[in-house]
Protein backbone atom coordinates (compact mmCIF):
# COMPACT_ATOMS: atom_id res chain seq x y z
CA UNK A 1 0.00 0.00 0.00
CA UNK A 2 0.66 3.44 -0.99
CA UNK A 3 -0.14 7.07 0.03
CA UNK A 4 -1.24 9.22 -2.91
CA UNK A 5 -2.38 13.14 -2.61
CA UNK A 6 -5.63 14.12 -4.80
CA UNK A 7 -5.37 17.34 -5.74
CA UNK A 8 -8.40 19.25 -6.34
CA UNK A 9 -7.85 22.05 -9.52
CA UNK A 10 -10.65 24.04 -10.84
CA UNK A 11 -14.36 23.88 -10.99
CA UNK A 12 -16.81 26.15 -10.63
CA UNK A 13 -18.12 27.78 -7.69
CA UNK A 14 -22.03 27.49 -6.76
CA UNK A 15 -23.56 30.05 -8.14
CA UNK A 16 -26.55 29.35 -5.65
CA UNK A 17 -26.82 27.87 -2.33
CA UNK A 18 -29.27 25.73 -3.52
CA UNK A 19 -26.49 24.63 -6.33
CA UNK A 20 -23.92 24.63 -3.30
CA UNK A 21 -25.99 22.61 -0.91
CA UNK A 22 -26.43 19.61 -3.59
CA UNK A 23 -22.74 20.19 -4.47
CA UNK A 24 -21.89 19.35 -1.08
CA UNK A 25 -24.03 16.39 -0.57
CA UNK A 26 -22.36 15.33 -3.42
CA UNK A 27 -18.92 15.23 -1.95
CA UNK A 28 -20.03 14.38 1.54
CA UNK A 29 -21.73 11.19 -0.22
CA UNK A 30 -18.28 10.42 -2.26
CA UNK A 31 -15.87 10.71 1.13
CA UNK A 32 -18.46 8.61 2.78
CA UNK A 33 -17.53 6.16 0.21
CA UNK A 34 -14.05 6.48 0.35
CA UNK A 35 -14.06 6.38 4.12
CA UNK A 36 -16.01 2.93 4.24
CA UNK A 37 -13.50 1.79 1.87
CA UNK A 38 -10.90 2.75 4.71
CA UNK A 39 -8.88 4.53 2.00
CA UNK A 40 -8.71 7.84 3.16
CA UNK A 41 -5.78 8.91 5.58
CA UNK A 42 -6.66 12.61 5.85
CA UNK A 43 -9.52 14.20 4.38
CA UNK A 44 -6.96 17.04 3.79
CA UNK A 45 -8.13 20.67 3.46
CA UNK A 46 -9.87 23.31 1.40
CA UNK A 47 -7.79 26.49 -0.18
CA UNK A 48 -8.92 29.81 -0.35
CA UNK A 49 -8.52 30.72 -4.14
CA UNK A 50 -6.53 34.59 -2.66
CA UNK A 51 -3.01 34.15 -1.44
CA UNK A 52 0.20 35.48 -1.91
CA UNK A 53 3.22 34.65 -4.32
CA UNK A 54 6.93 35.00 -2.95
CA UNK A 55 9.87 34.67 -5.64
CA UNK A 56 13.76 34.54 -5.18
CA UNK A 57 13.91 37.89 -4.80
CA UNK A 58 11.85 37.90 -1.59
CA UNK A 59 9.40 39.94 -3.58
CA UNK A 60 5.43 39.14 -2.08
CA UNK A 61 2.61 39.55 -4.34
CA UNK A 62 -0.87 39.08 -4.63
CA UNK A 63 -1.54 35.79 -6.28
CA UNK A 64 -1.20 33.33 -7.83
CA UNK A 65 -3.97 34.28 -10.48
CA UNK A 66 -3.83 31.07 -12.20
CA UNK A 67 -6.50 30.33 -14.36
CA UNK A 68 -10.01 29.23 -12.69
CA UNK A 69 -9.27 25.96 -14.26
CA UNK A 70 -6.24 25.62 -12.75
CA UNK A 71 -6.85 26.99 -8.89
CA UNK A 72 -5.95 24.48 -6.52
CA UNK A 73 -9.10 23.78 -4.57
CA UNK A 74 -8.10 21.56 -1.54
CA UNK A 75 -6.41 18.60 -1.09
CA UNK A 76 -6.89 14.95 0.22
CA UNK A 77 -4.44 12.36 1.48
CA UNK A 78 -5.78 8.12 0.12
CA UNK A 79 -3.94 4.74 0.43
CA UNK A 80 -4.27 2.66 -2.87
CA UNK A 81 -2.89 -0.18 -3.64
CA UNK A 82 -0.84 1.67 -5.98
CA UNK A 83 -1.41 4.75 -8.43
CA UNK A 84 -3.99 3.22 -11.10
CA UNK A 85 -5.80 2.15 -7.96
CA UNK A 86 -6.03 5.96 -6.58
CA UNK A 87 -6.99 7.25 -9.92
CA UNK A 88 -9.54 4.76 -10.00
CA UNK A 89 -11.00 5.62 -7.20
CA UNK A 90 -11.27 9.54 -7.89
CA UNK A 91 -13.43 8.75 -10.23
CA UNK A 92 -16.31 9.14 -8.27
CA UNK A 93 -15.46 12.79 -7.12
CA UNK A 94 -18.07 15.55 -7.79
CA UNK A 95 -15.48 17.82 -9.11
CA UNK A 96 -15.71 16.66 -12.56
CA UNK A 97 -19.37 17.57 -12.45
CA UNK A 98 -18.52 21.35 -12.57
CA UNK A 99 -15.79 21.03 -15.02
CA UNK A 100 -12.52 20.32 -12.24
CA UNK A 101 -10.54 17.75 -12.43
CA UNK A 102 -8.70 15.85 -9.48
CA UNK A 103 -4.69 15.54 -10.12
CA UNK A 104 -3.46 11.90 -8.15
CA UNK A 105 0.08 12.23 -6.97
CA UNK A 106 1.94 9.68 -5.46
CA UNK A 107 3.38 10.62 -2.13
CA UNK A 108 7.53 10.04 -2.27
CA UNK A 109 8.49 7.42 -0.21
CA UNK A 110 12.11 7.30 1.04
CA UNK B 1 -28.70 17.65 11.50
CA UNK B 2 -29.23 16.56 8.23
CA UNK B 3 -26.93 17.66 5.05
CA UNK B 4 -29.05 20.05 2.95
CA UNK B 5 -32.08 20.30 4.48
CA UNK B 6 -32.38 23.95 3.11
CA UNK B 7 -30.16 24.84 5.86
CA UNK B 8 -29.31 27.87 3.79
CA UNK B 9 -32.82 28.92 3.66
CA UNK B 10 -33.34 27.84 7.53
CA UNK B 11 -30.31 30.65 8.41
CA UNK B 12 -30.23 33.02 5.25
CA UNK B 13 -33.15 34.98 7.13
CA UNK B 14 -31.15 35.29 10.21
CA UNK B 15 -27.91 36.05 8.89
CA UNK B 16 -29.02 38.97 6.34
CA UNK B 17 -31.19 40.60 9.25
CA UNK B 18 -28.60 40.87 11.67
CA UNK B 19 -26.13 42.22 8.48
CA UNK B 20 -28.53 44.16 7.65
CA UNK B 21 -29.34 45.77 10.93
CA UNK B 22 -25.38 46.75 11.12
CA UNK B 23 -24.67 47.95 7.47
CA UNK B 24 -28.05 49.89 7.32
CA UNK B 25 -31.01 48.63 4.86
CA UNK B 26 -30.07 50.70 2.53
CA UNK B 27 -26.90 48.67 2.03
CA UNK B 28 -28.83 45.43 1.93
CA UNK B 29 -27.42 44.14 -1.46
CA UNK B 30 -24.09 44.15 0.44
CA UNK B 31 -25.62 42.45 3.30
CA UNK B 32 -27.34 39.83 0.75
CA UNK B 33 -23.61 39.25 -1.21
CA UNK B 34 -21.98 39.11 2.39
CA UNK B 35 -24.42 35.78 2.99
CA UNK B 36 -23.77 34.47 -0.18
CA UNK B 37 -20.44 34.74 -0.04
CA UNK B 38 -20.60 32.66 3.68
CA UNK B 39 -22.58 30.24 2.65
CA UNK B 40 -20.48 29.53 -0.29
CA UNK B 41 -17.37 29.04 1.67
CA UNK B 42 -18.93 27.20 4.41
CA UNK B 43 -19.34 24.78 1.82
CA UNK B 44 -16.36 24.54 0.32
CA UNK B 45 -14.80 23.95 3.54
CA UNK B 46 -17.75 21.32 4.16
CA UNK B 47 -17.66 19.54 1.43
CA UNK B 48 -14.11 18.54 2.47
CA UNK B 49 -13.86 18.99 6.08
CA UNK B 50 -17.53 17.21 6.80
CA UNK B 51 -19.91 18.66 8.32
CA UNK B 52 -19.53 20.58 11.39
CA UNK B 53 -21.66 19.23 14.41
CA UNK B 54 -23.52 22.91 14.80
CA UNK B 55 -23.55 24.12 11.05
CA UNK B 56 -26.07 26.86 12.00
CA UNK B 57 -23.17 28.48 14.57
CA UNK B 58 -20.49 27.74 12.11
CA UNK B 59 -22.69 30.05 9.34
CA UNK B 60 -23.49 32.94 11.70
CA UNK B 61 -19.17 32.93 12.70
CA UNK B 62 -18.41 33.23 9.08
CA UNK B 63 -21.31 35.92 8.44
CA UNK B 64 -19.99 37.82 11.62
CA UNK B 65 -16.33 37.60 10.79
CA UNK B 66 -17.14 38.91 6.85
CA UNK B 67 -19.16 42.04 8.49
CA UNK B 68 -15.87 42.83 10.27
CA UNK B 69 -13.77 42.31 7.07
CA UNK B 70 -16.57 44.61 5.28
CA UNK B 71 -16.77 47.19 7.81
CA UNK B 72 -12.93 47.61 8.18
CA UNK B 73 -12.57 47.50 4.61
CA UNK B 74 -15.32 49.91 3.62
CA UNK B 75 -15.80 51.97 6.94
CA UNK B 76 -14.35 55.64 4.74
CA UNK B 77 -15.84 54.76 1.73
CA UNK B 78 -19.14 54.23 2.52
CA UNK B 79 -21.94 54.94 5.27
CA UNK B 80 -23.37 52.30 7.15
CA UNK B 81 -26.16 52.18 9.58
CA UNK B 82 -26.24 56.16 11.13
CA UNK B 83 -26.75 55.05 14.74
CA UNK B 84 -23.56 52.35 14.65
CA UNK B 85 -21.06 54.81 12.81
CA UNK B 86 -19.05 55.67 15.79
CA UNK B 87 -18.95 52.70 16.66
CA UNK B 88 -17.57 51.24 13.45
CA UNK B 89 -15.11 54.02 13.15
CA UNK B 90 -12.92 52.67 16.35
CA UNK B 91 -10.79 49.69 15.85
CA UNK B 92 -11.69 49.32 19.90
CA UNK B 93 -15.60 49.38 19.53
CA UNK B 94 -16.02 47.22 15.85
CA UNK B 95 -15.53 43.81 17.31
CA UNK B 96 -17.75 44.26 20.53
CA UNK B 97 -20.05 46.06 18.95
CA UNK B 98 -20.42 43.53 15.97
CA UNK B 99 -20.15 40.70 18.53
CA UNK B 100 -22.61 41.88 20.37
CA UNK B 101 -25.18 42.34 17.52
CA UNK B 102 -24.87 39.04 16.58
CA UNK B 103 -25.90 37.34 20.08
CA UNK B 104 -29.08 35.36 19.62
CA UNK B 105 -31.28 37.97 21.36
CA UNK B 106 -30.27 40.52 19.25
CA UNK B 107 -30.70 38.69 15.98
CA UNK B 108 -34.17 37.63 16.91
CA UNK B 109 -35.18 41.48 16.71
CA UNK B 110 -33.33 41.95 13.55
CA UNK B 111 -35.88 39.13 11.91
CA UNK B 112 -38.55 40.45 13.43
CA UNK B 113 -37.46 44.26 12.20
CA UNK B 114 -36.86 42.92 8.63
CA UNK B 115 -40.60 41.33 8.57
CA UNK B 116 -41.99 44.37 9.73
CA UNK B 117 -39.80 46.19 7.10
CA UNK B 118 -40.75 43.95 3.80
CA UNK B 119 -44.41 44.85 5.06
CA UNK B 120 -43.86 48.45 4.12
CA UNK B 121 -47.12 50.28 3.55
CA UNK B 122 -45.99 51.81 -0.04
CA UNK B 123 -45.60 48.27 -1.47
CA UNK B 124 -48.85 45.72 -2.49
CA UNK B 125 -49.83 42.43 -0.84
CA UNK B 126 -47.98 40.70 -3.11
CA UNK B 127 -44.74 42.70 -3.42
CA UNK B 128 -45.13 42.79 0.47
CA UNK B 129 -45.11 38.57 0.51
CA UNK B 130 -42.27 38.11 -2.25
CA UNK B 131 -40.04 40.20 -0.29
CA UNK B 132 -40.81 38.20 2.92
CA UNK B 133 -39.54 35.04 0.89
CA UNK B 134 -36.90 36.44 -0.27
CA UNK B 135 -35.51 38.37 2.51
CA UNK B 136 -36.46 36.50 5.86
CA UNK B 137 -36.68 32.68 3.90
CA UNK B 138 -33.67 32.85 1.68
CA UNK B 139 -36.21 31.54 -1.23
CA UNK B 140 -34.55 32.96 -4.84
CA UNK B 141 -37.00 34.79 -7.30
CA UNK B 142 -36.78 31.74 -9.09
CA UNK B 143 -37.96 29.27 -6.22
CA UNK B 144 -40.51 31.95 -5.72
CA UNK B 145 -41.83 32.00 -9.40
CA UNK B 146 -42.07 28.39 -9.28
CA UNK B 147 -44.25 28.21 -5.96
CA UNK B 148 -46.76 31.66 -7.26
CA UNK B 149 -46.51 29.74 -10.99
CA UNK B 150 -45.63 33.15 -12.51
CA UNK B 151 -42.44 34.12 -14.31
CA UNK B 152 -39.18 34.42 -12.96
CA UNK B 153 -37.97 37.47 -14.36
CA UNK B 154 -41.68 39.51 -13.35
CA UNK B 155 -40.64 38.39 -9.81
CA UNK B 156 -37.30 39.63 -10.17
CA UNK B 157 -38.34 43.00 -11.31
CA UNK B 158 -41.32 43.18 -8.23
CA UNK B 159 -38.44 42.47 -5.78
CA UNK B 160 -35.77 45.09 -7.18
CA UNK B 161 -38.50 47.67 -7.39
CA UNK B 162 -39.61 46.86 -3.91
CA UNK B 163 -35.87 46.21 -2.21
CA UNK B 164 -35.43 49.82 -3.74
CA UNK B 165 -38.36 51.63 -1.38
CA UNK B 166 -36.84 49.79 1.70
CA UNK B 167 -33.13 51.49 0.62
CA UNK B 168 -35.65 54.44 1.07
CA UNK B 169 -34.96 54.09 5.12
CA UNK B 170 -31.32 53.35 5.98
CA UNK B 171 -32.23 51.16 9.14
CA UNK B 172 -34.83 48.45 9.66
CA UNK B 173 -38.31 48.93 11.10
CA UNK B 174 -37.91 50.16 14.35
CA UNK B 175 -40.44 48.46 17.12
CA UNK B 176 -40.41 51.03 19.10
CA UNK B 177 -42.04 53.31 15.88
CA UNK B 178 -45.44 54.70 16.13
CA UNK B 179 -46.55 52.69 13.26
CA UNK B 180 -45.93 49.32 15.39
CA UNK B 181 -49.20 48.39 15.48
CA UNK B 182 -50.77 49.09 11.93
CA UNK B 183 -47.31 47.25 10.59
CA UNK B 184 -48.03 44.58 12.67
CA UNK B 185 -51.78 43.96 10.91
CA UNK B 186 -49.75 44.17 7.44
CA UNK B 187 -47.27 41.60 8.53
CA UNK B 188 -50.21 39.19 10.17
CA UNK B 189 -51.69 39.87 6.56
CA UNK B 190 -48.84 38.50 4.78
CA UNK B 191 -48.17 35.67 6.88
CA UNK B 192 -51.85 34.80 6.58
CA UNK B 193 -51.97 34.87 2.68
CA UNK B 194 -48.14 33.57 2.27
CA UNK B 195 -49.66 30.48 4.52
CA UNK B 196 -53.02 30.31 2.02
CA UNK B 197 -51.08 30.03 -0.60
CA UNK B 198 -49.02 27.06 0.51
CA UNK B 199 -52.26 25.69 1.34
CA UNK B 200 -54.65 26.33 -1.44
CA UNK B 201 -52.53 28.40 -4.19
CA UNK B 202 -51.95 26.99 -7.66
CA UNK B 203 -48.38 25.47 -7.54
CA UNK B 204 -48.73 21.62 -8.70
CA UNK B 205 -45.78 20.71 -6.25
CA UNK B 206 -46.97 19.70 -2.98
CA UNK B 207 -43.37 20.30 -1.65
CA UNK B 208 -43.21 23.45 -2.30
CA UNK B 209 -46.39 24.57 -0.91
CA UNK B 210 -45.93 22.58 2.60
CA UNK B 211 -42.80 24.71 2.30
CA UNK B 212 -44.76 27.97 2.26
CA UNK B 213 -46.91 26.96 5.04
CA UNK B 214 -43.72 26.11 6.97
CA UNK B 215 -42.32 29.27 6.05
CA UNK B 216 -45.58 31.24 7.27
CA UNK B 217 -46.00 29.09 10.37
CA UNK B 218 -41.86 29.78 11.33
CA UNK B 219 -42.55 33.48 10.96
CA UNK B 220 -45.27 33.42 12.86
CA UNK B 221 -43.47 31.94 16.01
CA UNK B 222 -40.99 34.77 15.32
CA UNK B 223 -44.03 37.17 15.75
CA UNK B 224 -45.00 34.87 19.30
CA UNK B 225 -41.35 35.33 20.87
CA UNK B 226 -41.50 39.06 20.26
CA UNK B 227 -44.34 40.16 23.35
CA UNK B 228 -45.23 43.33 21.48
CA UNK B 229 -45.97 41.37 18.57
CA UNK B 230 -47.72 38.29 20.34
CA UNK B 231 -51.09 40.25 20.38
CA UNK B 232 -54.40 37.95 20.45
CA UNK B 233 -54.64 38.45 16.76
CA UNK B 234 -50.96 37.17 16.54
CA UNK B 235 -51.90 34.08 18.62
CA UNK B 236 -54.76 33.34 16.25
CA UNK B 237 -53.17 33.65 13.19
CA UNK B 238 -50.66 31.26 14.37
CA UNK B 239 -53.78 28.69 15.84
CA UNK B 240 -55.32 29.09 12.48
CA UNK B 241 -52.21 28.04 10.63
CA UNK B 242 -51.42 25.17 12.90
CA UNK B 243 -54.66 23.88 13.06
CA UNK B 244 -54.53 23.86 9.45
CA UNK B 245 -51.50 22.33 9.00
CA UNK B 246 -52.73 19.47 10.86
CA UNK B 247 -54.51 18.46 8.19
CA UNK B 248 -51.94 18.93 5.50
CA UNK B 249 -50.94 15.33 5.45
CA UNK B 250 -54.43 14.06 4.16
CA UNK B 251 -54.85 16.80 1.91
CA UNK B 252 -53.09 15.46 -0.92
CA UNK B 253 -52.84 11.78 -1.75
CA UNK B 254 -50.12 9.61 -2.84
CA UNK B 255 -50.40 10.63 -6.44
CA UNK B 256 -50.43 14.47 -5.73
CA UNK B 257 -53.99 15.35 -6.25
CA UNK B 258 -56.46 17.00 -4.19
CA UNK B 259 -58.12 15.08 -1.35
CA UNK B 260 -62.20 15.94 -0.99
CA UNK B 261 -62.22 17.06 2.64
CA UNK B 262 -65.03 15.02 3.29
CA UNK B 263 -63.18 12.15 2.04
CA UNK B 264 -59.74 13.10 3.78
CA UNK B 265 -58.23 9.94 6.01
CA UNK B 266 -58.21 12.03 9.40
CA UNK B 267 -56.30 9.17 10.85
CA UNK B 268 -53.59 10.98 8.95
CA UNK B 269 -54.20 14.51 10.77
CA UNK B 270 -51.22 15.97 12.55
CA UNK B 271 -52.49 15.66 16.05
CA UNK B 272 -49.33 16.87 17.76
CA UNK B 273 -49.92 20.71 15.58
CA UNK B 274 -53.71 20.14 16.24
CA UNK B 275 -53.00 20.90 20.12
CA UNK B 276 -50.37 23.48 19.21
CA UNK B 277 -53.52 25.12 17.15
CA UNK B 278 -55.53 24.28 20.37
CA UNK B 279 -53.54 25.50 22.57
CA UNK B 280 -52.25 28.78 20.58
CA UNK B 281 -56.45 29.27 20.25
CA UNK B 282 -57.01 28.95 23.63
CA UNK B 283 -54.25 32.01 24.40
CA UNK B 284 -55.48 34.35 21.78
CA UNK B 285 -58.98 34.75 23.49
CA UNK B 286 -57.41 37.82 25.73
CA UNK B 287 -58.39 41.14 24.98
CA UNK B 288 -61.58 42.87 23.22
CA UNK B 289 -60.09 42.60 19.48
CA UNK B 290 -61.93 39.38 17.64
CA UNK B 291 -60.24 38.87 14.71
CA UNK B 292 -61.05 37.61 11.73
CA UNK B 293 -58.28 34.73 12.38
CA UNK B 294 -60.27 34.22 15.65
CA UNK B 295 -63.05 32.99 13.53
CA UNK B 296 -61.13 31.26 10.92
CA UNK B 297 -59.07 28.91 13.66
CA UNK B 298 -62.28 28.41 15.71
CA UNK B 299 -63.73 26.80 12.35
CA UNK B 300 -60.66 25.11 11.65
CA UNK B 301 -60.89 23.96 15.41
CA UNK B 302 -64.09 22.46 14.93
CA UNK B 303 -63.28 20.87 11.67
CA UNK B 304 -60.32 19.36 13.81
CA UNK B 305 -62.13 17.75 16.72
CA UNK B 306 -64.51 15.86 14.58
CA UNK B 307 -63.05 12.11 14.18
CA UNK B 308 -65.10 11.69 11.38
CA UNK B 309 -67.13 14.09 8.59
CA UNK B 310 -70.43 13.30 10.17
CA UNK B 311 -69.61 14.50 14.03
CA UNK B 312 -68.73 18.27 12.96
CA UNK B 313 -70.43 20.62 14.66
CA UNK B 314 -72.41 22.19 11.97
CA UNK B 315 -74.39 24.70 13.60
CA UNK B 316 -71.42 25.78 14.94
CA UNK B 317 -69.70 26.66 11.70
CA UNK B 318 -72.83 28.23 10.68
CA UNK B 319 -72.88 30.27 13.76
CA UNK B 320 -69.29 31.62 13.17
CA UNK B 321 -69.37 32.12 9.33
CA UNK B 322 -72.20 34.61 10.06
CA UNK B 323 -69.57 36.51 12.99
CA UNK B 324 -66.96 36.16 9.84
CA UNK B 325 -69.50 37.71 7.53
CA UNK B 326 -70.01 40.70 10.07
CA UNK B 327 -66.18 41.49 10.46
CA UNK B 328 -64.66 40.48 7.03
CA UNK B 329 -67.71 39.82 4.43
CA UNK B 330 -66.58 38.52 1.47
CA UNK B 331 -68.09 36.52 -1.45
CA UNK B 332 -66.07 33.68 -0.80
CA UNK B 333 -66.69 33.89 3.28
CA UNK B 334 -70.46 33.91 1.79
CA UNK B 335 -69.95 30.71 -0.23
CA UNK B 336 -68.04 28.84 2.63
CA UNK B 337 -71.55 29.97 5.05
CA UNK B 338 -73.48 28.77 2.24
CA UNK B 339 -71.75 25.11 2.12
CA UNK B 340 -71.96 25.30 5.75
CA UNK B 341 -75.48 25.41 6.19
CA UNK B 342 -76.34 22.69 3.64
CA UNK B 343 -74.46 20.56 5.48
CA UNK B 344 -76.69 21.35 8.63
CA UNK B 345 -80.15 22.14 6.68
CA UNK B 346 -79.72 20.18 3.12
CA UNK B 347 -78.95 20.82 0.24
CA UNK B 348 -82.07 23.03 -1.09
CA UNK B 349 -81.03 25.70 1.92
CA UNK B 350 -77.40 25.53 0.64
CA UNK B 351 -78.52 26.40 -3.06
CA UNK B 352 -80.74 29.32 -1.75
CA UNK B 353 -77.61 30.85 0.35
CA UNK B 354 -75.31 30.40 -2.75
CA UNK B 355 -78.31 32.68 -4.93
CA UNK B 356 -78.40 34.95 -2.13
CA UNK B 357 -74.75 36.10 -1.76
CA UNK B 358 -74.16 39.88 -2.15
CA UNK B 359 -71.24 40.36 -4.94
CA UNK B 360 -72.22 36.48 -5.95
CA UNK B 361 -70.73 37.73 -9.75
CA UNK B 362 -67.31 38.28 -8.31
CA UNK B 363 -67.10 34.53 -7.75
CA UNK B 364 -67.76 33.83 -11.70
CA UNK B 365 -63.90 32.79 -11.96
CA UNK B 366 -63.28 31.20 -8.46
CA UNK B 367 -63.60 27.19 -9.51
CA UNK B 368 -64.87 26.11 -6.06
CA UNK B 369 -68.00 28.44 -6.60
CA UNK B 370 -69.47 26.27 -9.78
CA UNK B 371 -67.75 22.77 -7.80
CA UNK B 372 -69.96 23.58 -4.50
CA UNK B 373 -72.58 24.09 -7.11
CA UNK B 374 -72.49 21.07 -8.35
CA UNK B 375 -71.75 19.12 -4.82
CA UNK B 376 -75.33 20.16 -3.77
CA UNK B 377 -76.60 19.57 -7.25
CA UNK B 378 -75.17 16.10 -6.94
CA UNK B 379 -76.61 15.77 -3.26
CA UNK B 380 -79.80 16.40 -4.34
CA UNK B 381 -79.77 13.73 -7.51
CA UNK B 382 -79.81 16.24 -10.35
CA UNK B 383 -76.77 14.35 -11.79
CA UNK B 384 -76.77 16.35 -15.23
CA UNK B 385 -77.31 19.71 -13.60
CA UNK B 386 -74.15 18.82 -11.49
CA UNK B 387 -72.21 18.06 -14.00
CA UNK B 388 -72.39 21.32 -15.96
CA UNK B 389 -71.19 22.68 -12.78
CA UNK B 390 -68.06 20.86 -12.77
CA UNK B 391 -67.30 21.09 -16.32
CA UNK B 392 -67.65 25.03 -15.56
CA UNK B 393 -65.27 24.61 -12.40
CA UNK B 394 -63.02 22.69 -14.58
CA UNK B 395 -62.30 25.03 -17.38
CA UNK B 396 -61.40 28.12 -14.39
CA UNK B 397 -58.82 25.31 -12.74
CA UNK B 398 -55.58 27.16 -12.28
CA UNK B 399 -53.25 24.43 -11.90
CA UNK B 400 -52.83 20.65 -13.19
CA UNK B 401 -53.85 19.72 -9.52
CA UNK B 402 -57.36 21.20 -9.50
CA UNK B 403 -57.77 19.58 -13.07
CA UNK B 404 -57.58 16.47 -11.99
CA UNK B 405 -59.55 16.95 -8.66
CA UNK B 406 -62.52 18.48 -11.11
CA UNK B 407 -62.05 16.26 -13.83
CA UNK B 408 -62.86 13.10 -11.12
CA UNK B 409 -65.72 15.25 -10.18
CA UNK B 410 -67.35 15.53 -13.22
CA UNK B 411 -67.08 11.99 -14.26
CA UNK B 412 -68.49 11.33 -10.83
CA UNK B 413 -71.37 12.14 -12.13
CA UNK B 414 -71.22 10.76 -15.49
CA UNK B 415 -71.13 7.10 -13.66
CA UNK B 416 -75.12 7.00 -13.34
CA UNK B 417 -76.05 7.81 -16.42
CA UNK B 418 -73.77 5.45 -17.96
CA UNK B 419 -74.70 2.60 -16.09
CA UNK B 420 -78.32 3.70 -16.92
CA UNK B 421 -77.10 3.62 -20.90
CA UNK B 422 -75.72 0.02 -20.35
CA UNK B 423 -79.05 -1.55 -18.53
Amino acid sequence: MADFLYIYRGGVRAQSPAEGEKQMQRWMAWMEDLGKKGVIKDRGQPLDAEGKVVRKDKSVTDGPYAETKDVIGGYTLVTAKDLSQAAELSKGCPIFETGGIVEVRPIMEM
Amino acid sequence: MEPGEHLFRREAGRMVAALTRIFGLHNLTLAEDVVQDAFCRALEVWRIRGMPDNPSAWLMRTAKNRAIDVLRRERTARNFEPDLARAIESEWTLVPTVSELFAAHAIKDDQLRMMFSCCHPQLSEEAQIALVLNLACGFTAAEIASAFLSGRAGIEKRISRSKKILAGSKTLFDLADDDFAERLTAVQRALYLLFNEGYHGASAESAVRVELCREAMRLGDVLLDNPMAATPATYALCALMYLHAARLPSRIDAEGGLTSFFEQDRSRWDRALAARGEDLLERSATGAELSEYHVEAAIAAVHTRAKRPEDTDWRAIVRLYDTLMRIRPSPVVALNRAIAIAQHEGPDRGLEEIRAIADGERLSGYPFYFAALGDLELRKGNSQNAREHFQAALKLARSPMERRFLEQRVNACAAPSAELQRS
